[in-house]
């Protein structure tokens, strides 16, 4: 993946950059030694390091303003990062970039059950807000795999989702206000407790901005009270397709479960294997949870496993305890962990029509014959998330390029049945050149304007998003301005 | 004028002279813009409907009414319940989709589902250059690239012409009913708001109208779903409320319907003179801020965190507002202070900036906004 060439002015300079942030940030808080920088040299997209000229923890807004002023001034290029768990290379490195980190600001500023919200640092786990405001009944919805690591900046930067989004949406639609910085320095809120903007909907457009907009320090976030209960309800079938056709006729009977998951037979045997939760031997299986209260569940699983039986399922099973429903979700949870026991792997996250779902499938298995590689399929079925998991051996010459066209192939795929590169993943570097595929010119052109709006030396983030050559006229006068 | 295509609104928007006043169906007619009309009428019909994917794809002239009958044809519907300008404004023709997502109409199901700009899943605008641009797409989670979808919705035609939105939808209730409790004290009838809205029964509406001459304070909360489960819900519903006033449970289907509708179209604002206010705030700031400003009327929606006034001329509700956090939108009135809410220093340069981008000449609805 090409990255730009670091800025040789910047990299000379480093002893008298660190020597700027030294000063405004607590001794500990300014990481520059090189055997410590490679801590903060790539994310979960492990493909590409970079160590970065130094990264930086600052504790609070005013500290992450005065970083970002002094990096302002001296054109220095600033990654943000939360907790490095982006699988897009989302806080990949470049040798002549400040790594701005959030670990540090993870505080709870305000939790109002009353008015439903909670407002914490942002490098706060995505989890421990769900933990802040438990004993209360309530949680935070959105709910990415990475839950228990990730950070609500990484979360906002990204547009997050997870498995429950189906019922509950995404980050986007779960943020309530941001306390941000931007690149000059300067400190502004948007949005709070209250509900939508009053002027145009800037939270809208920060969250998903990959850390390209502004620095997030602080957020609002919609809290819920949780449901009375939830069960899941696993069915099996002998065909990916009969699987993803009960998926559309689940929501259109007018169920909405709280989230509908898809495994392929390659994942079921994996995770079998490894996590031992009792799958079916099948092709393909759901996992299906809706919520309510105990007779409310029963009205819902009713019509849903009415639906299923017109399947023809090889398994239906609903849970009856609470050891079930864990068993149930335990080899779904699991899935990631179970392949990457086993092999080297590259997760998509495409995202396609329901409708798609059958001809995708049956696409990315020609694929998967055309290239030589295995390809497991888990993914969020009731809104079209894919997550083909490509195999590859990363020791063997010549494995990544093959899985990493392969990956392209598929995105492509994606677009061409109406759908999109990344569903809750975002950009990065991974899909930054297929943005081609994607969008025209003017498109890609609209949504540079306002970065420059932002970040007129584009120093946020520089090399994300857009493909490089896109970019290039306007990212130079950061290093003409050398 | 009104192109029948969106290459013909391209070649409009790229040619012309001087400012354009957008419209879809006019029905919505906030603040004031200048310039020659361009309706968005010319642009009409449904390109798309999945209703197994829960995805429209429409264009933005086309009439609400005819895609609301799409969808209930399928039993589905816009779950963020459009409200209907008319009555409260006494405008006149057919609401359009472009019109609901120009001004990111909602209704009282915001509280539980999200606003219009939550089910935005795509769209295409014509921007003030005569660009042609597309943005998101139409599947129901999408992070490639900047969500312009989220910037366009509630823009009020400012920043480009929308010529087609794509929607998610979802399934309509079997069954609704709600929770009225009598004679409530407004801050009283806020906090019952708050203790249904912080249960578990998923509550999909929560209103309070005050007492006036011509009638006693109601406070209401709804919930909707199958059958079995709204009438479980109505019954844990009333045990919450029932600390704050005797509840009645109402479930006929017309009454649970109109009663609804009126929250939605502030009904009983409907040909009262005055200015109207829409006022964000959150709700348990409200009863105290309604009673800071000397009103007419008021009626509260969103648990209490949307507040319309009904004021007499000239009143400033914006300091009240500013000493909570919040926003407000003068609905209807004249007088000299911005029709939408001034932000702060920060944010109208940004807002500024982008609207250099959008449409550098300035001439889509100009000063609408600010």
């Amino acid at each position: 993946m090409e990255m730009p060439v670091p800025n040789p002015v910047i990299l000379a300079n480093k002893p008298r950059i660190v020597a700027l942030l030294q000063g405004v940030l607590p001794k500990t808080a300014v990481i520059h030694e090189d055997r410590e920088v490679h801590a903060y040299e790539c994310d979960a997209l492990t493909a590409y390091k970079c160590p970065p000229l130094c990264a930086v923890l600052p504790s609070t807004t005013e500290e992450v303003a005065a970083v970002l002023k002094i990096c302002h001034r001296e054109g220095v290029p600033v990654v943000p990062r939360g907790s490095g768990t982006s699988l897009a290379g989302g806080a990949l490195p470049t040798a002549d970039c400040v790594i701005l980190g959030t670990a540090r600001m993870n505080g709870v500023i305000e939790t109002n059950y009353d008015d439903r919200y909670i407002r914490v640092q942002s490098g706060r786990t995505n989890l421990s807000v769900t933990g802040a405001v438990e004993e209360n009944g309530f949680f935070y919805a959105p709910d990415p795999s990475s839950q228990l690591a990730c950070a609500i900046a990484g979360n906002i930067a990204m547009n997050s989702g997870g498995a429950h989004c189906l019922k509950y949406g995404v980050t986007t639609n779960n943020l309530l206000g941001v306390k941000v910085v931007l690149m000059d320095g300067t400190i502004t809120e948007i949005g709070g407790g209250h509900l939508d903007a009053g002027g145009l909907d800037l939270l809208g457009l920060i969250c998903g901005s990959e850390g390209q907009l502004g620095v997030v320090t602080e957020a609002t976030l919609r809290i819920l009270p949780k449901p009375e209960g939830a069960r899941p309800v696993l069915m099996g079938f002998d065909s990916n397709v009969v699987a993803g056709a009960c998926v559309s006729d689940i929501i259109k009977a007018g169920v909405l479960p709280v989230a509908i998951e898809f495994m392929d037979r390659l994942c079921i045997e994996t995770t079998e294997k490894f996590a031992n939760a009792g799958y079916p031997d099948c092709e393909a299986l759901l996992i299906v949870e809706v919520e309510g209260s105990d007779a409310e569940i029963d009205e819902q699983l009713s019509v849903i496993m009415a639906i299923a039986r017109m399947h023809n399922p090889v398994e239906l099973r609903e849970s009856k305890s609470a050891e079930e429903s864990a068993a149930i979700w335990l080899g779904r949870k699991s899935a990631f962990g179970a392949i990457g026991q086993i092999n080297d792997y590259m997760c998509l996250d495409g995202t396609i029509p329901v409708s798609a779902l059958p001809v995708v499938l049956e696409r990315i298995n020609e694929l998967s014959v055309q290239y030589g590689l295995q390809v497991g399929n888990v993914f969020h079925a009731g809104d079209g998330n894919m997550h083909p998991l490509i195999l590859y051996d990363a020791n063997k010459e010549g494995d990544l390029e093959l899985c990493e066209a392969m990956g392209a192939d598929i995105l492509r795929l994606c677009v061409e049945v109406g759908g999109c590169l990344t569903g809750e993943h975002g950009v990065g570097i991974e899909k930054r050149d297929l943005m081609t595929d994607q969008y025209a010119p003017e498109d890609l052109t609209i949504q540079m304007d306002v970065k420059d709006v932002f970040d007129p030396h584009w120093l946020l983030n520089p090399a994300k998003v857009f493909p490089l050559h896109v970019s290039e006229t306007r990212r130079a006068p950061a290093i003409a301005a050398e | 004028m009104t192109p029948k295509t969106e290459q013909e609104l391209s070649e409009l928007v790229a040619g012309a002279k001087g400012p354009l006043r957008i419209q879809g169906g006019g029905t919505r007619p906030i603040g004031i813009s200048q310039g020659e009309l361009v309706s968005s009428t010319g642009l009409s019909g449904i390109e798309l409907y999945e209703p197994g994917a829960l995805t429209v794809v429409v264009k933005a002239g086309t009439p609400l009414a005819e895609l609301e009958a799409a969808l209930a044809a399928e039993n589905q519907r816009l779950p963020f319940e459009p409200m209907d300008h008319r009555g409260l404004l006494g405008s006149k023709g057919a609401p359009t989709i472009g019109g609901v997502i120009a001004a990111n109409v909602s209704g009282p199901r915001r509280i539980q589902v999200g606003a219009a700009r939550d089910f935005m899943l795509g769209m295409r605008f014509v921007d003030g250059t005569g660009a042609i641009i597309k943005n998101g797409g139409r599947v129901m989670k999408n992070v490639t690239g900047y969500d312009l979808v989220k910037l366009m919705t509630g823009s009020y035609g400012t920043l480009g012409v929308i010529t087609e939105v794509s929607l998610k939808v979802l399934p309509k209730s079997d069954s609704a009913g709600c929770v009225v409790v009598h004679g409530l004290e407004d801050s009283d009838a806020i906090k019952a708001l708050a203790a249904a809205l912080g249960s578990p029964y998923d509550v999909s509406g929560a209103a309070h109208i005050p007492q006036a001459k011509d009638r006693d304070a109601i406070t209401m909360v709804r919930v909707e779903g199958f059958e079995g489960s709204v009438a479980y819900r109505l019954q844990q519903v009333s045990e919450v409320l029932s600390r704050f006033g005797p509840p009645e449970q109402v479930s006929d289907p017309n009454d649970v319907a109109a009663r609804w509708a009126d929250v939605r179209d502030v009904a009983p604002f409907h040909g009262k003179g005055g200015e109207f206010w829409r006022i964000s705030v959150k709700p348990s700031d409200a009863p105290a801020l309604v009673s800071s400003i000397k009103h007419d009327d008021a009626l509260y929606d969103w648990g209490g965190g949307l507040v319309w006034l009904l004021v007499p001329a000239g009143t400033d509700v914006r300091a009240q507002v500013a000493n909570v956090g919040g926003h407000a939108t003068r609905v209807r009135g004249g007088g000299s202070t911005p029709v939408f809410q001034p932000e702060n220093d920060v944010l109208t340069t940004i807002s500024a900036g982008l609207r250099a981008k959008f449409d550098p000449r300035g001439i889509l609805n100009p000063g609408l906004m600010g």
